[in-house]
């Protein structure tokens, strides 16, 4: 019986989590829609591009159905989304999703390459210094991670770009390779935008970490398995990183849906082409489709995460009520 | 495994008259250090007329030259003094940080309260919040300054909107623990009308909270001006700050690294600065923290 309303309130907590989930979509949803309607000039001008005719502008006009009323466009753009149109690019005149499946590789390899390296080096710091709370180790790292947190990712580029690939000439200065191209060389062109991307979310996800350790040290059990003679490698690792899972888990749901827009200054800082390219060019030509593509993806993204995030909560901590 | 950080070591109170600033800045100095940063800064940004030389002049025959008595970190691709660019750029960075900073604290502050209090439109604020806040920052911006074109006033608006989610959630936050109280609830009861409560009695309590907040806020506003100036959509290229000066630079970085570094390095110093005071705030604030001399 206890079981069963068990089962029925979790029932109910993701129905309502996943509600409020698609609400907030909604809310990106016309906002985004509203960009376009909002912006100075006439949409279908803005969509037929610069070099178009009064003929063009009124079959586009036409086209889209622009004329009917905003609630009813409205619901067929997001109607046209959920089906998978997302429009055509103003300027490349193709479909914006073909143009984002293009220029996600490179997106993709450096926003993966710098969550591992961020969640390793952070959370490794961020116990190493609540462990020896106080200590040197600490202090070192605490002031490093002020420091982390404080240099923009496109000023630490271009020092890393200055020392490492003009000075010392160890990797390459900028650019992209493709994995079918090679390992070797899609590695070596990452390291160093890796580097500068991993140095902001190093700094957050250590600072997060130290605090939410440092906070379960000092329980009861903690004491209790010390005197039970645990090893400090099993009394951090078992008892207090356990413990400490669900912030450090948030932090990390927080960073990836941070890292687009660290991800667009570190494209344009590596000339990497990738989305963030893709969106600082669409912005420079008034790409439209693009920007409310990009926009509605990442938040889109960003929302899932977020969902997924606490729905693992409750299977991570038992205790977390819903 | 030493647990020895959990005993708080109180200071004694020092039975000398030394003057009040100063066991202020020995017993949190993380505030004294950020503090008098950011104040050097403003006031070097301030008095930039007084000593550093023309911003905006061009000089065709002085293109990237190396530093000299003259000109301290040398000149840029149009022959400007990078050293009196860098220093007039700290005037609008620091302008439009703590002016978007502040507008961000003010908005969040106010729908906060609003939310806080009044639980018909809370649902609908918090909605708008969550979404606001489910757009990257840099993102949302762009898409806020592309529908007036660039400006100071709009990039001013456009840095501040990203941020106020977060100011608002804290504030609301707060509002929900203390409109609880006793002395809230016997402040109705004795006839006070809620505007002056919420003024007398709840505003005062968020303010401990806001001002880590609007540290925080500040710093990344301050982050967020100069990656939208490198992207070229944030201040207007006429205007030196610290991130067109970074863009307008970078194809010269092997040949003058000092127009780009001398620009960054005071961005870092700045927003490190408004951090550490941040954190200083918050160790002062918060009464989990021990205190170590």
């Amino acid at each position: 019986m206890e079981y069963e309303e068990g089962v029925k309130a979790l029932v109910t907590y993701i129905l309502r989590r996943t509600m409020s989930a698609i609400a907030v979509m909604a809310m990106v949803g016309a906002f985004v829609f509203l960009l376009l309607r909002l912006a100075p000039g006439d949409p279908a001008a803005i969509l037929a591009g610069r070099a178009a005719t009064t003929e063009m502008i009124a079959g586009i006009r036409q086209q889209l159905g622009l004329n009917d009323p905003l609630p009813i466009q409205f619901m067929r753009w997001v109607w046209d989304m959920l089906g998978g149109d997302f429009g055509n690019s103003i300027f490349a005149g193709r479909p914006v999703l073909e143009l984002i499946a293009q220029r996600l590789e490179p997106t993709v390899s450096l926003s993966l390459l710098t969550m591992t390296l961020s969640v390793t080096v952070g959370v490794s710091f961020g116990v190493l210094a609540a462990w020896r709370a106080g200590g040197l180790i600490d202090r070192t790292l605490t002031a490093i991670s002020a420091l982390g947190y404080s240099v923009p990712v496109f000023v630490i580029g271009y020092f890393l770009i200055y020392f490492f690939a003009i000075q010392a000439r160890w990797l390459p200065v900028q650019g992209y390779k493709l994995i079918a191209d090679g390992l070797g060389p899609w590695f070596m062109h990452l390291i160093l935008p890796t580097l500068a991307l991993s140095l902001g979310f190093v700094a957050f996800i250590a600072r997060v970490t130290r605090a939410s350790t440092l906070e379960v040290l000092t329980e009861d059990y903690m004491r209790t398995a010390a005197a039970k003679g645990a090893s400090p490698y099993a009394m951090v690792v078992h008892h207090a990183l356990k413990n400490a899972g669900v912030p450090i888990l948030t932090v990390i749901g927080i960073s990836f849906a941070y890292m687009i827009g660290g991800v667009v200054l570190t494209e344009t800082v590596f000339n990497i082409p990738g989305i963030g390219r893709l969106v600082v060019d669409a912005i420079n030509n008034r790409d439209y489709p693009i920007i409310q593509s990009v926009l509605i993806l990442t938040s889109g993204l960003y929302v899932l995460i977020n969902l997924t995030v606490d729905l693992a909560y409750t299977l991570i901590d038992p205790r977390i009520r819903y | 495994m030493t647990l020895s950080i959990i005993t708080a070591e109180t200071k004694p109170i020092s039975r000398s008259r030394v003057s009040g600033l100063v066991r202020f800045a020995r017993r949190h100095p993380l505030i004294a250090f950020g503090g008098g940063l950011l104040g050097l800064l403003i006031v070097l940004a301030l008095a930039a007329p007084l000593y550093a030389g023309d911003p905006v002049n061009m000089d065709p025959f002085q293109r990237l030259k190396p530093p000299s008595s003259e000109m301290w970190f040398g000149t840029d691709n149009l022959g400007r003094d990078v050293f009196a660019r860098t220093i007039y750029g700290a005037r609008i960075s620091l302008m439009v940080g703590l002016l978007s900073g502040a507008c961000a604290a003010l908005f969040g502050l106010l729908l906060g309260i609003i939310a806080g209090y009044n639980r018909g439109i809370d649902s609908l604020i918090m909605r708008v919040m969550d979404g606001l806040m489910s757009i990257p920052t840099i993102l949302l911006a762009i898409a806020l300054i592309s529908l007036t074109g660039p400006g100071i006033g709009i990039l001013i608006v456009a840095i501040a909107i990203p941020e106020t989610p977060a100011v608002a959630r804290l504030v609301r936050s707060v509002v929900l623990s203390v409109r609880e109280r006793p002395y809230v609830e016997a402040a109705l009861c004795g006839g006070a009308r809620l505007p002056k409560v919420l003024w007398r009695h709840v505003l005062p309590s968020t303010i401990p909270a806001l001002m880590v907040q609007s540290a925080t806020v500040c710093a990344s506003a301050i982050m967020t001006e100069a990656a939208l100036s490198f992207l070229g959509v944030g201040v207007p290229p006429e205007i030196p700050s610290w991130g067109n000066m970074i863009a307008s630079s970078r194809l010269y970085l092997a040949i003058a690294p000092l127009t780009i570094f001398a620009p960054g390095i005071c961005l870092a110093v700045t927003v490190l600065a408004v951090n550490l005071l941040g954190d200083g705030l918050r160790d002062m604030f918060d009464p989990r923290v021990i205190r170590r001399r």
